[in-house]
């Protein structure tokens, strides 16, 4: 617990604070919730009262049960699709890099394809084709995801290839899993770790679009996203349907970076021994 | 002194935990070369900052003073540090790779220094460049102005920030180990520039070094430095003909030197950090002639001749005793060969061709290099950097893909690739690679990184295989405690140190060494070589070792191959060689090799 709050330093440790309250809301949110996601509790829009602390959207629903029954979906979605992204990204950026040439053309030429699409054109295709949900969202962020995070690993992985312990595991023979996965893959940590920061939180941005948008859940579902674009109308009436889980929303995103910026900031984690900085010559 | 460039002044630099330097008194004379050696960590980059104004970053500068052609250096604004840097004092770093900016063509990069202490719009600015390039016997022409840093070799490279040095025409020039990295022959062509650049234009340089060999040819008188104190000062010829101090004895003694037979001394140990210095003198943990009385205190600096002072109580025996001090080992003398016998061959590499290719062309690495390998035998592969010798290295372990030739081992030809060679094959030959910064995964436990061979190699079960790695940590005479440490907690002899450990653990017969040397200072260069000798000698190794310097080849190897150009151009017994070399290329490699000129060299053979 001591080396991760040093290895984060003031800053980052509130970012993952901001990051740990945001997901306990998200996942112990719909326990305590007073109210169920889809239960009518009065009239539409009615400012936040001693009863309904964020007051009722449009349909009369209150909105803080509904931001504590919504956060787990978006999380859910986001980190699935990211999950998908980066276990098929980095599995191409790994073998791209250790096997140039026509390997590595087949795998990367197609990615530069799907990275000129815009992600809203993939999922509104995506949506046409197969309907409406869950998996579709997944699917499209998840295919968004991939080229920018295969470009990533293959040149984190392609600087470290070169390096000599690399070099010495290929010569004993080792398997190119062992080498992607032994030898490179935790030395590459730290610009995959930048590259997440911005990823993570344009996926939730991209999640909530799409809910927004109607591509993804639908109503009467309880959903960041969704209750952003349900309650867009009644903005003046009663901010906080809206305001709510927007700031949950940025919280998490800026909390996100926060953190992964000073996870990979120099010095600090990784070999960040004095004695490695001063046998800088050698 | 009067007449002076630049004083240092009883100099006290601290760092949180203690001094980086202390009680410091040198001075430079105009024209005059002074150099400053010391191993890593004794303080010789924090000198060579004080003479810059200049302190390492959370440091601060507590006594002394330095001054240089007049002007205190020490505590002034960075406006005023801004106007001295450059005219008064110009400085020529360790690494040109990292002081060029790779995007800025190499003649601006030059002008741009000049425009710092000129009007922008002054016109003889490009006409100053040139004269500097020029200085620096660079070409001057246009289309050298244009090139980029990566389009010019290392040593031009150099040549570019010596150029930046003098362009703006300083009182005294300050070089941080600016031959480190250069290959011999560059080496000595720089070094013989040095001395043209300072009979030309009468500036005072301070030339910082671990390798007393490579200024020894240079300076006009020596500075010794350790822990962050002036061991001994005096003229190159009396210090390097008579050390008063242990240290000095023992740093002459690390330099290999080709017309010894036996080898070099390795010192072993390493300065002791800021923080742990003992109370009395610094050295003496690692000293021979220690007495109770150099626990005490510091030994003050004393005069034992003509401008010849020494920090040490037993000065008067240094010069008779350190031949046997207890801390020096010898290294074994090879065994002399005179011609590889058949029956005996393990390793035949036979007309090898091999090329690297770029994007748009083909550099040719190897031209059809044949040489053989017997079994205990160590076979020196000798060259000036892009001879193709790690290309060569490479090959034979398979990593890189020869476009023509074989690789024999023990009668039966290798896989051109590792991915074609069998379990067995691979186990048999191990590269022990050049960089010590890089050989060794910075992620992992060295216990971890030195069990993994045995494992992969030997199918050994993963407690059998950490047993073994940390008898082969002792065996490369590391604490075993190395073994739960990251490499980023070792200094560059002990990585290099685990690595030689890690290509043991395969129990291989062939040991592919490239350059594993280059990167250490020479006193820890002299312990590892020490320690491939003895592993030798205990494990019948045959050893295939890469190198560009004629004295560590000359102390560890029974036959060598001069390459040049990708082709062998000379091969035999080492003393052979070395004595009479017969092609141009050996000559002017034999020529170049640094080597101490007042050693005598009669005695140094007769011993041992």
């Amino acid at each position: 617990m001591r080396r991760l709050s040093r290895a984060l330093g003031p800053a980052g440790g509130a970012g993952a604070l901001a990051v740990v309250v945001i997901l306990a809301l998200a996942l112990v949110g719909p326990f305590v919730a007073p109210h169920g996601a889809a239960e009518r509790v009065g009239a539409a829009f009615v400012a936040p009262t001693s009863e309904a602390w964020l007051g009722t959207d449009q349909l009369g629903r209150d909105v803080l049960s509904r931001l504590l029954h919504g956060g787990r979906s978006m999380l859910l979605l986001s980190c699935a699709a990211l999950g998908l992204a980066y276990l098929v990204g980095g599995a191409i950026g790994l073998v791209a890099a250790l096997a140039p040439g026509p390997v590595e053309t087949a795998l990367m030429r197609p990615l530069d394809v799907l990275l000129a699409l815009p992600p809203f054109l993939v999922l509104a295709v995506l949506a046409t084709g197969s309907g409406r949900g869950a998996v579709v969202i997944v699917a499209a962020v998840g295919l968004a995801n991939i080229p920018g995070i295969a470009r990533v690993v293959r040149t984190a992985a392609l600087e470290v290839s070169v390096r000599g312990w690399v070099e010495a595991a290929t010569a004993r023979g080792e398997r190119i899993a062992a080498i992607a996965c032994r030898e490179i893959l935790p030395n590459i940590t730290k610009p995959l770790l930048a590259d997440a920061g911005v990823r993570i939180t344009t996926a939730i941005s991209l999640v909530g679009t799409a809910n927004f948008l109607g591509l993804g859940l639908q109503p009467p579902l309880a959903d960041w996203g969704l209750m952003i674009a349900e309650n867009r109308s009644g903005l003046l009436l009663q901010p906080w349907a809206v305001l709510a889980p927007a700031l949950c929303i940025a919280v998490l995103a800026v909390g996100v970076n926060v953190t992964a910026d000073a996870l990979t900031q120099p010095g600090r984690r990784y070999g960040g021994t004095p004695a490695a900085i001063e046998g800088g010559r050698q | 002194m009067t007449g002076a460039i630049a004083e240092v002044v009883g100099v006290r630099v601290e760092a949180p935990g203690g001094a980086l330097l202390d009680h410091v008194d040198l001075t430079v004379l105009p024209g005059e070369v002074l150099g400053v050696v010391g191993e890593s960590g004794s303080g010789k980059t924090t000198l060579a900052l004080a003479l810059l104004g200049e302190t390492p970053p959370g440091t601060r500068a507590t006594a002394g003073r330095v001054t240089v052609a007049g002007t205190p250096m020490l505590h002034v604004t960075p406006a005023e540090r801004r106007q001295h840097l450059g005219r008064i004092v110009a400085y020529v770093p360790q690494d040109p790779v990292l002081a060029l900016n790779p995007a800025m063509r190499v003649g601006r990069q030059v002008a741009e220094v000049a425009r710092a202490h000129h009007d922008r719009r002054d016109e003889t600015i490009d006409t100053r460049a040139m004269r500097a390039l020029r200085r620096a016997e660079l070409p001057g022409d246009p289309s050298f102005l244009r090139r980029w840093p990566h389009q010019i070799s290392g040593g031009q490279q150099q040549r570019v920030t010596l150029a930046q040095a003098v362009v703006n025409e300083p009182r005294l020039l300050v070089l941080d180990e600016p031959t480190t990295g250069l290959d011999v022959i560059t080496q000595a062509d720089l070094l013989a520039q040095l001395r043209r650049l300072r009979d030309e234009a009468g500036c005072g340089i301070l030339y910082v070094t671990h390798d007393i060999a490579a200024v020894a040819g240079i300076a006009d008188r020596l500075a010794v430095l350790y822990a962050g104190r002036v061991v001994e000062e005096g003229p190159t010829s009396t210090l390097l003909s008579q050390p008063r101090h242990p240290y000095t004895a023992a740093l002459i003694d690390a330099v290999p030197d080709p017309r010894r037979a036996r080898g070099s001394a390795g010192l072993p140990g390493v300065v002791p950090p800021v923080g742990a210095r003992p109370s009395g003198c610094s050295f003496a943990p690692r000293c021979g002639l220690v007495e109770r009385l150099c626990l005490d205190a510091p030994p003050p600096p004393a005069h034992v001749g003509t401008q010849h002072r020494v920090a040490c109580l037993n000065s008067e025996r240094t010069g008779s005793v350190v031949v046997s001090a207890p801390t020096v080992r010898r290294v074994s003398t090879p065994s002399p060969r005179t011609s590889p016998s058949p029956a005996n061959t393990l390793l035949v590499v036979e007309d090898l061709h091999a090329v690297h290719r770029t994007r748009r062309r083909q550099v040719v690495a190897a031209a059809g290099i044949s040489f053989s390998l017997d079994r205990d035998e160590c076979v020196a592969l000798l060259g000036a950097s892009g001879s193709g010798k790690s290309t060569i290295a490479r090959c034979i372990v398979g990593l890189h893909r020869p476009t023509a030739g074989t690789v024999r081992l023990g009668g039966t030809i290798l896989g051109r690739s590792v991915r074609h060679r069998r379990r067995d094959q691979r186990r048999r030959i191990q590269l022990v690679p050049q960089n010590p910064a890089d050989t060794l995964d910075p992620s992992r436990t060295v216990g971890e990184q030195v069990a993994r061979p045995a494992r992969i190699l030997r199918r050994r079960s993963a407690r059998q295989a950490v047993a073994e790695a940390v008898e082969l940590l002792d065996q490369v005479r590391l604490p075993t405690a190395v073994a739960a440490r990251r490499p980023g907690e070792l200094s560059g002899g002990e990585r290099q140190r685990v690595a030689l450990a890690r290509a043991l653990a395969a129990r291989p017969e062939v040991l592919v060494c490239d350059e594993i040397t280059s990167a250490l200072d020479v006193s820890v260069q002299a312990v590892v070589l020490d320690l491939l000798a003895d592993l030798r000698t205990e494990l019948g190794l045959a050893m295939v070792f890469i190198s560009h310097d004629l004295g560590v080849v000359a102390s560890v190897a029974d036959r060598v191959a001069v390459l040049a150009d990708g082709r062998v151009c000379e091969t035999g017994p080492t003393r052979e060689v070395l004595e009479s070399p017969r092609t141009p290329v050996a000559r002017q490699l034999v020529h170049a090799a640094p080597r101490l000129p007042y050693r005598d060299v009669a005695d140094a053979t007769s011993v041992s």
